[in-house]
């Protein structure tokens, strides 16, 4: 019997890059491409040759100029005559600060609302269920815009915190005087350093040495305090009884910063109000209090409903196991449930995170000066710069959401089933 | 074969998208309409009434200049604009000219590539308080918070004022005027700073303007006018001297009761040539003769008539004339010869 060594090549035919599923997806993908490439193209030259037509160039240099604008919450050193550059980097702080405050909270309230949207508790389970489904089926801008408008609207001025002509005040400061709400600001006490330690000059920013100093003890502290709990494991382990630690954790935290906080002399500084507004303390206002609370609210919403699939993910006899074991239900839920429930939980948790950091741009609303209303809106207007300002805001925040994503990534590596 | 049609496609498109800046004459004749940028709502400067219809002393710049093209003072489409998009919106042409009590300032002339055709109001940037705050003057704003506008010249001019005067303020970031009447009523800021026309424009839609005042320092030169792009020199001579047209009208007496009349012609030549019985300026410019009669009557009269009757001190408003009073009454306006 005699079989063909080879099969017979038919001769490559142009038809066959159409007709020939062997090449088919590959005539597509190349032709796909290069529409992709024509439409990029087609875009580039447009704005070249319409920025030509309107005399304009394309360069970043105006952010080497002088910004000649002020901005009220700044996290770093900024005056007017800083730069454009300056004014960015204040905005996108503002905007790390909104977002990272925003994240915790949110997840806090989302894992403490998805959790009680379980409970058998049949008012708990009702009252978590209408939070979430008003949070989240009404546009967040309005949500931002209410708290707002509550905070301007419902809170005293500062001038009704003066005594009147009979002595009496209109609005009383509340935690013993260190704290005003009003319906600029809530004036807050100011920690201060009588034996401070001076700054470091990063050369962009000044890093507080005093802050860098609680920062260390508080590694340490928890670092002594692991090897507390491990050894308190180890003991349990070899003799069944755990030592109690509660007392030694509680020293651990305590004493090294406390004796900190006596060597640098640390006090707080009280509002007080001297002339228009409070001074003395720091005033947070109530923009950033009502772009913060509006996007854990709202984002909280969603983070509950991934808890709550999450909890729903791990099966019930997961439970009924950890109740035959003799379990109490709170620990049943932190112990077993909820390990297992971060595998489902984090992936979609991620996008919310960039979701609520996303949103953040939406400060503009209540004057918050964030990335976009520094950078995308002030720098915008005063240099005329749109092109630039847009792209490198899109730049700025497509590279924070990749961070985010990175580093969420990276936790939920450490949280998925391990396999092997 | 078909690759190539939409490449061909692409093509145009581009060669069309890179003429955006053809003669706006042009464009506004084919269009039917101009497309005129105002403030989204400053009593007096450019409002709409209850049925939607516009009025104001920008918005009257731009009836004259759609009746000088078009012949018909209506043919506008009012497109509100903020201190932060006004630029972006005459930049991309979405406008044509652009009437919002814009400052003319060296960089948004240069470059922000804009070209500002005259002067219709000299303002100056004030502050306006409460009376119960018992401040009566700039300097004892020291501490104060301050609403004000962002993407305008009255932000730096505030920035540069607290600081030549060593004092201190907290800025409250707003929008629109809207936004920042709302703020300053509701007691958000203490101060509430913007041009001072636009202060008494404001502080006439309040429930109280008794209780409200504006304090006497004038921090900077608010020159404001209408501007168009550059590079359509044709359509900048066009607004420029509709412009000129208001400001002269009111120098040599024309008004709207008389400008019919006037046009029969008249013992003086400068108000001949203003009205087209002689010679023929508008052809200078690619209009008729009769472009600035038109300008005027559309515009609802000459620059004093037109002052008086929306921003003027029979008005609620009552701005004085001020600075803006003609040449020959101690003012600014001088319009340029029409010969």
């Amino acid at each position: 019997m005699s079989i063909a060594d080879e099969a017979p090549k038919p001769a490559f035919r142009l038809s066959m890059l159409i007709y020939d599923t062997r090449y088919r997806s590959l005539t597509i993908q190349v032709v796909v491409f290069l529409l992709v490439m024509a439409g990029a193209a087609w875009l580039i030259d447009n704005t070249a040759r319409n920025l030509q037509a309107l005399g304009k160039d394309f360069n970043f240099g105006f952010l080497w100029n002088r910004a000649g604008y002020d901005i009220s919450q700044r996290l770093v050193e900024y005056t007017n005559d800083s730069t454009h550059g300056r004014a960015m980097l204040v905005g996108l702080l503002n905007t790390l600060l909104v977002a990272f405050l925003g994240c915790i909270a949110a997840t806090v309230l989302g894992v403490f609302i998805g959790v009680l949207r379980l409970s058998p508790n049949w008012l708990a389970a009702r009252l978590m269920t209408v939070y979430v489904e008003v949070f989240r089926n009404v546009p967040l801008l309005l949500w931002i815009l209410m708290i707002y408008a509550v905070f301007t609207e419902v809170m005293p001025p500062p001038n009704a915190f003066r005594p009147n002509a009979e002595g009496v005040t209109a609005a009383q400061m509340v935690l013993g005087d260190s704290v005003a709400f009003t319906n600029r600001y809530t004036a807050i006490p100011d920690p201060l350093f009588s034996r401070s330690l001076g700054n470091i000059d990063l050369g962009i920013f000044l890093v507080s040495v005093d802050l860098l100093a609680i920062l260390a003890v508080l590694t340490g502290s928890w670092w002594v305090n692991r090897r507390l709990l491990r050894h308190a494991t180890a003991v349990q382990e070899a003799t069944g009884l755990r030592p109690v630690t509660w007392w030694k954790s509680l020293l651990i935290w305590l004493v090294p910063l406390a004796v900190l906080k006596v060597a640098l002399g640390f006090h707080l500084g009280y509002p007080e109000l001297k002339g228009f507004n409070f001074t003395g303390g720091i005033n947070v206002s109530n923009s950033f209090v009502a772009l913060w609370l509006a996007l854990s609210l709202y984002t909280g919403a969603f983070i509950a409903e991934i808890v709550r699939a999450g909890i729903l993910a791990i099966s019930r006899g997961q439970t009924e196991a950890a109740y035959a074991l003799g379990l109490r239900p709170g620990r049943t839920m932190s112990l077993v449930i909820l390990p297992q429930a971060l595998r489902v939980i984090v992936p979609p948790l991620i996008s919310q995170y960039l979701n609520l950091t996303k949103n953040s741009s939406l400060a503009i609303a209540v004057g918050y000066l964030d990335l976009r209303g520094t950078l995308g809106g002030i720098t915008l207007n005063q240099t005329g710069r749109e092109l630039e300002a847009i792209l490198l805001m899109m730049l700025i925040y497509l590279a924070l959401s990749l961070a985010i994503s990175g580093v969420m990534n990276i936790y939920n590596a450490s949280v998925r089933l391990k396999e092997r | 074969m078909k690759t190539s049609v939409f490449l061909g496609t692409l093509t145009a498109a581009a060669a069309l998208a890179g003429s955006v800046s053809a003669a706006t004459l042009d464009e506004v004749k084919a269009r039917g309409e101009l497309n005129c940028g105002v403030n989204t709502g400053l009593v007096g400067f450019a409002a709409p009434d209850a049925n939607g219809n516009w009025s104001g002393f920008d918005v009257a710049i731009c009836k004259a200049v759609a009746a000088a093209v078009l012949g018909d003072p209506s043919k506008v489409k009012y497109v509100p604009t903020t201190g932060q998009t006004r630029f972006t919106a005459l930049a991309s042409g979405e406008i044509d000219l652009l009437a919002r009590n814009t400052t003319w300032t060296f960089s948004r002339d240069t470059d922000l590539k804009f070209t500002f055709v005259g002067v219709n109001y000299y303002d100056g940037q004030g502050f306006m308080v409460r009376k119960d705050l018992g401040v009566s003057s700039a300097k004892e704003l020291d501490g104060a918070t301050v609403c004000i506008q962002t993407g305008t010249t009255t932000e730096l001019n505030l920035a540069d004022y607290f600081k030549s005067n060593n004092l201190s303020y907290t800025p409250v970031a707003i929008e629109t005027n809207a936004e920042g009447e709302q703020q300053y009523l509701a007691g958000a800021c203490d101060a509430y700073t913007t041009d001072a026309s636009g202060l008494a424009a404001t502080r006439a839609a309040f429930a109280d303007p008794e209780n409200h005042i504006i304090l006497p320092e004038i921090i900077s030169k608010e020159p404001l006018g209408p501007l168009v792009r550059h590079g359509d020199d044709q359509w900048a001579d066009i607004t420029r001297w509709v412009l000129n047209a208001l400001v002269a009208a009111e120098e040599y007496g024309v008004t709207s009761a008389n400008i019919e009349e006037l046009a029969k012609g008249t013992q003086n030549p400068e108000i001949n040539r203003l009205l087209g019985t002689e010679g023929d300026l508008g052809a200078f410019i690619g209009l008729d003769k009769d472009w600035a009669k038109r300008a005027i009557i559309g515009a609802g009269g000459n620059y004093g008539e037109i002052f008086a009757a929306t921003i003027g001190e029979s008005t609620p408003i009552g701005l004085a004339r001020g600075l803006n009073a003609q040449w020959t009454q101690g003012g600014l306006l001088y319009a340029p010869p029409f010969r």
